[in-house]
């Protein structure tokens, strides 16, 4: 009978490892830099508030940490929709000007794999922008890093809140580089393809709440981008 | 006893190692698809709005109303002109799939009226709908663009308003009713 305890005890510790190892191992999921960093073309850049009560509207199944806003907000509570999001917000220019308005849908990602340090979210924004027209973006996102350097250092601090400064990209797809795919559906754009990147910054959060300051941010690569890049430059 | 405990820590590794391997941490939940296939050998799928029970958000300058209640549309020239409308999706058997953005805009250069729908097991599309109504209700667009499954289709999607007639108390006002048409594509989109 001890020794039944004894192998449970270390099959609990050597799970407790397993844990340890995927939250700290240094090699999973990078936060990397963003290939359109070094890019020649013109880029459209767009600010976004990440906290929920800053955007017009937000929603979820009402049982994560990310409260919908107003509160009143009808939630997603159906089976097909229960692990998914949707934003509306104002976007601004890289002056802080009011460029658009933003519409992201965001689901969990059936290929998210913890042990590849992959928390997956499959999501897509729709952007008006009244000086470009329309644009679709579609991505898909991995969240790891940001729960392994924000949510998890939150979750063991005493006060459950993290405060600091983190920055990193989300997009990792579908493109190549790990980039998202745009495409302009209306305005002086129409049916152009072009590419971009999200990134978030955060400066605080709350087990609580969520993200109580934090910024997210779009680059979108303009048309007429060097088509010849060469991919080994955005290795990392 | 030490060489059974270490023996339990490999054995705790590798089992939970194995799990996060073997069971999905997402599992999506998943509607069979409506597709019917039209006389001219075109997929069509039907999606509808239940108005007003599945509005989530109406925004737009000057409204009286706000939907969801305490939302405060922002007051900018910048979105002069701009209504954005946010729903749950259904599809044929009434049940919600996903979720739905549709947008509407004016200005000087072009207008606009975009449809987003999300359906989070498939994938999303992008539609484009032209401004002029045709016989019977109709206003008719392409689809722009699509994720994942949705993303090598092409195709054309029409948008009616059905307002109810059944006369039962808790009967939506009517539905916006969204058919999209799917033309595979070796291309696809991208």
């Amino acid at each position: 009978m001890k020794y039944l305890i004894t192998l449970l005890l270390g099959a609990i510790v050597g799970v407790v490892i397993l844990a340890a190892v995927l939250i700290y191992n240094p090699f999973l999921a990078q936060r990397g830099i963003s290939p359109l960093s070094v890019s020649d073309s013109e880029l459209i850049s767009l600010n976004y508030s990440s906290v929920p009560s800053d955007a017009i509207v937000f929603t979820n199944n009402g049982e994560s940490q990310w409260k919908p806003y107003p509160e009143k907000t009808l939630q997603l509570w159906e089976p097909s929709i229960r692990l998914s999001s949707a934003m509306a917000t104002v976007m601004h220019d890289a002056r802080s000007q009011t460029a658009g308005i933003g519409i992201k849908f965001s689901s969990s990602s059936e290929r998210t794999r913890l042990l590849r340090g992959e928390v997956l979210f499959d999501s897509v924004w729709y952007l008006y922008l009244p000086d470009r027209g329309s644009l679709f973006i579609e991505q898909s996102e991995n969240y790891w890093p940001f729960i392994r350097e924000v949510v998890a250092p939150a979750y063991r601090s005493s006060a459950k809140s993290w405060k600091g400064s983190w920055l990193g990209n989300l997009t990792t797809g579908p493109g190549a580089l790990g980039t998202s795919f745009v495409t302009a559906g209306s305005g002086p754009l129409q049916g152009t393809k072009m590419q971009g990147v999200e990134s978030l910054s955060a400066k605080a959060y709350s087990v609580d709440s969520g993200p109580i300051a934090a910024e997210g941010r779009l680059l979108i690569e303009m048309p007429g981008a060097d088509e010849n890049t060469d991919d080994a430059a955005f290795a990392e | 006893m030490l060489k059974t405990f270490i023996i339990g820590i490999v054995l705790g590794i590798v089992a939970g190692a194995a799990a996060l391997y073997a069971y999905p941490v997402v599992d999506q939940h998943r509607e069979a698809s409506i597709v019917s296939v039209a006389p001219n050998g075109r997929n069509t799928e039907s999606f509808h709005v239940n108005v007003p029970m599945d509005r989530i958000l109406v925004g737009a300058p000057g409204q009286t109303q706000a939907l969801p209640p305490g939302m405060e549309w922002p007051v900018d020239p910048v979105l002069e002109g701009v209504r954005v409308e946010l729903f749950k999706l259904r599809n044929e058997r009434d049940t919600v799939v996903g979720v739905a953005s549709r947008t509407v805009a004016k200005n000087e250069r072009f207008d606009v009226i975009d449809w987003v729908l999300h359906l989070p097991a498939r994938g999303s599309v992008f539609a484009s709908i032209r401004s002029e109504a045709l016989e019977g209700g109709f206003r008719r667009g392409e689809l722009r663009a699509g994720s994942r499954e949705l993303a090598t289709l092409s195709g054309s999607v029409t948008e009616r308003w059905v307002a109810d007639t059944s006369g039962n108390e808790d009967a939506p006002a009517g539905r916006i009713e969204l058919i999209a048409t799917y033309v595979g594509s070796q291309d696809g989109l991208k």
